[in-house]
């Protein structure tokens, strides 16, 4: 290529790069800059410091995000895998059938659920009626705002992001790698642990972190399936910028945020540290 | 084993449209229960389209999608190009920063973009926060995935066709325009799609970056999930379902049909 297209071709980012520093680069700056000054601008700990009171909420958070995380793994594994071994046609149509979800609006999944899940909603609506045949008086389940709600919502809205990442890395299998293992002697067990586990790693870190990292950082599923009866780190973070239920303070918001961006960043950099192949296959300084 | 996995997979795809399910048949529900059904309407639907906040937002949620779509995909478009002729450190770092607001979770990109916002809005007398702060967001956001639909395809893409237009005396520009971009359209197709449909579902953007004079489709939804229900939901639901399911199923069968002449032609 000559140097005057690649002269050219090094333009092409001039409106890539303005926009991105913009919107992307000065406003992480000024989560920085807000995160470490009072409401006069002068620079204090103070944020950060006050962060300690919302350990808790840090740890319920994760907590939630990661059994849902584990939950959504174990289902997702052995779905996306007999849907690898299908024939190539009717691995398109469930591909489509698990994506379909996906394309309805995040809010109208979980909106769904509380109609589901509600003291006078559909599961007891059902089993009371069920029961008072026989005679018996129930008074229902109380399944909506609890933590066991808010880790069901998370399940639901995120199971795809984890099957089809894991069925992409096992459809690259090689199936007589695994014929090869079971004629060499290899049990059920053996083939799993030896050869398709240690196969699907990437797909299996790029599912984590599409589930862990959404989840941790909701404040949607926690307000409507939870009730407001627990607290995430999204929903504290929502209510110092936009002070629906509390004061507003931008300076005590962006520290928890750079808390929970900074949290974020070294789990994964923990998690890139068990696939191997992520330096060839990424490019990133992060 | 195989009925099994075969129950197995019946149980996960159970529990995947269930609510959906539930969605909409309630949509047609003759009474505002969430439980109880009684009798076969269609009121809700009606009241749908009489609702004019529901279809002003719709509107303004349909037009800043093609708009943040056609926007980011243009900004995006040009930058693989450029990235991709990038090496070394200048290569990773524009790699790092189209990758943050894929990394970073969606609240704090929100969050860090609204501080912007709000900043400059004290600065000056005349903005607000509105269609343009909200376009902007969209338009932020959906950059990096066009980014990254793109950049795979100018890798893949043949060189030596370029530049034999450029020995002819093809001009740069033209020769981008008549050779690269036809080479790199589906790429640049997947792009516009991945960004018209973000946009469109997107909430937690749009609830930090619109103010209170415009309202999106997701934020309209999130204001009627805190009001005494109504089956409105229900049937606005069920018509956004059936819309996506008939897109899908289209775009499949074409590319099915595709893939079948493909085949016959090299047979």
């Amino acid at each position: 290529m000559n140097k005057n297209s690649k002269g050219l071709q090094r333009a092409m980012t001039a409106p890539f790069t303005v926009w991105m520093a913009i919107f992307i680069i000065i406003p992480i700056a000024l989560v920085l800059f807000y995160a470490f000054t009072d409401a006069n601008g002068s620079f204090t700990f103070s944020n950060i410091l006050s962060i300690w009171e919302y350990r808790s909420t840090y740890i319920v958070s994760i907590e939630l995000a990661f059994v849902a995380t584990v939950i959504c793994l174990l289902l997702a594994y052995p779905l996306a895998y007999s849907i690898s071994r299908m024939k190539a046609r009717h691995q398109q149509t469930m591909v489509l059938l698990v994506m379909l979800p996906m394309w309805m609006n995040f809010l109208i999944r979980t909106y769904a659920w509380m109609t589901i899940l509600e003291d006078t909603g559909l599961i007891n609506t059902l089993v009371k009626g069920f029961l008072s045949l026989f005679g018996y008086e129930f008074e229902g389940f109380a399944m909506i705002n609890t933590n066991g709600a808010i880790i069901l919502g998370m399940v639901y809205n995120f199971l795809p992001y984890m099957i089809l990442p894991i069925y992409t890395v096992l459809t690259k299998i090689d199936h007589s790698v695994i014929e090869a293992a079971r004629d060499l002697g290899a049990n059920g067990l053996h083939v799993f642990t030896k050869v398709l586990l240690p196969q699907s790693v990437p797909g299996i870190i790029s599912g984590i972190t599409m589930v862990f990292v959404p989840a941790v950082s909701t404040f949607i599923i926690s307000k409507l399936l939870g009730g407001g009866m627990t607290y995430l780190i999204g929903d504290i973070i929502e209510n110092y910028f936009l002070g629906n239920t509390g004061e507003v303070n931008y300076n005590v918001g962006a520290a928890l945020s750079l808390v929970l961006m900074v949290l974020i960043l070294i789990s994964m950099g923990i998690m890139n540290r068990f696939d191997k192949d992520a330096e060839t296959s990424g490019g990133g300084l992060f | 084993m195989k009925y099994v996995s075969r129950f197995y997979n019946f149980i996960v795809f159970a529990f995947l449209y269930s609510p959906i399910v539930v969605m909409i048949v309630y949509s047609f529900n003759g009474i505002k229960s969430r439980s109880v059904f009684e009798g076969f309407s269609l009121q809700w639907y009606k009241e749908l389209f009489n609702d004019a906040v529901i279809m002003k937002s719709l509107y303004v949620s349909l037009l800043i999608a093609v708009l943040a779509a056609v926007i980011s995909t243009v900004i995006g478009t040009l930058a693989a190009v450029g990235i991709n002729s990038m090496k070394g450190f200048r290569k990773k770092l524009y790699l790092s920063v189209n990758n943050i607001p894929m990394v970073n979770p969606e609240i704090v990109t929100a969050v860090s973009m609204m501080i912007l916002f709000v900043f400059i809005i004290s600065k000056s007398n005349t903005l607000e926060m509105g269609f343009g702060t909200l376009l902007i967001s969209h338009i932020t956001f959906c950059i990096p995935y066009v980014t990254l639909e793109v950049l795979p395809k100018i890798r893949g893409m043949d060189n030596n066709i370029y530049n034999a237009a450029l020995d002819l005396g093809c001009p740069p520009a033209k020769a981008f325009l008549k050779v690269v971009i036809p080479q790199i359209k589906p790429g640049i197709v997947t792009g516009f799609i991945m960004a018209f449909t973000l946009s469109l579902d997107d909430f937690i953007i749009s609830y930090f970056n619109s103010g209170s004079t415009v309202q999106t489709l997701s934020v309209t939804i999130f204001s009627m999930t805190k009001k005494p229900y109504s089956p409105k939901i229900n049937a606005l639901s069920t018509l956004l379902f059936v819309t996506i399911l008939i897109l899908l199923v289209s775009v499949n069968l074409k590319q099915m049909r595709d893939d079948a002449k493909k085949k016959g032609a090299k047979k």
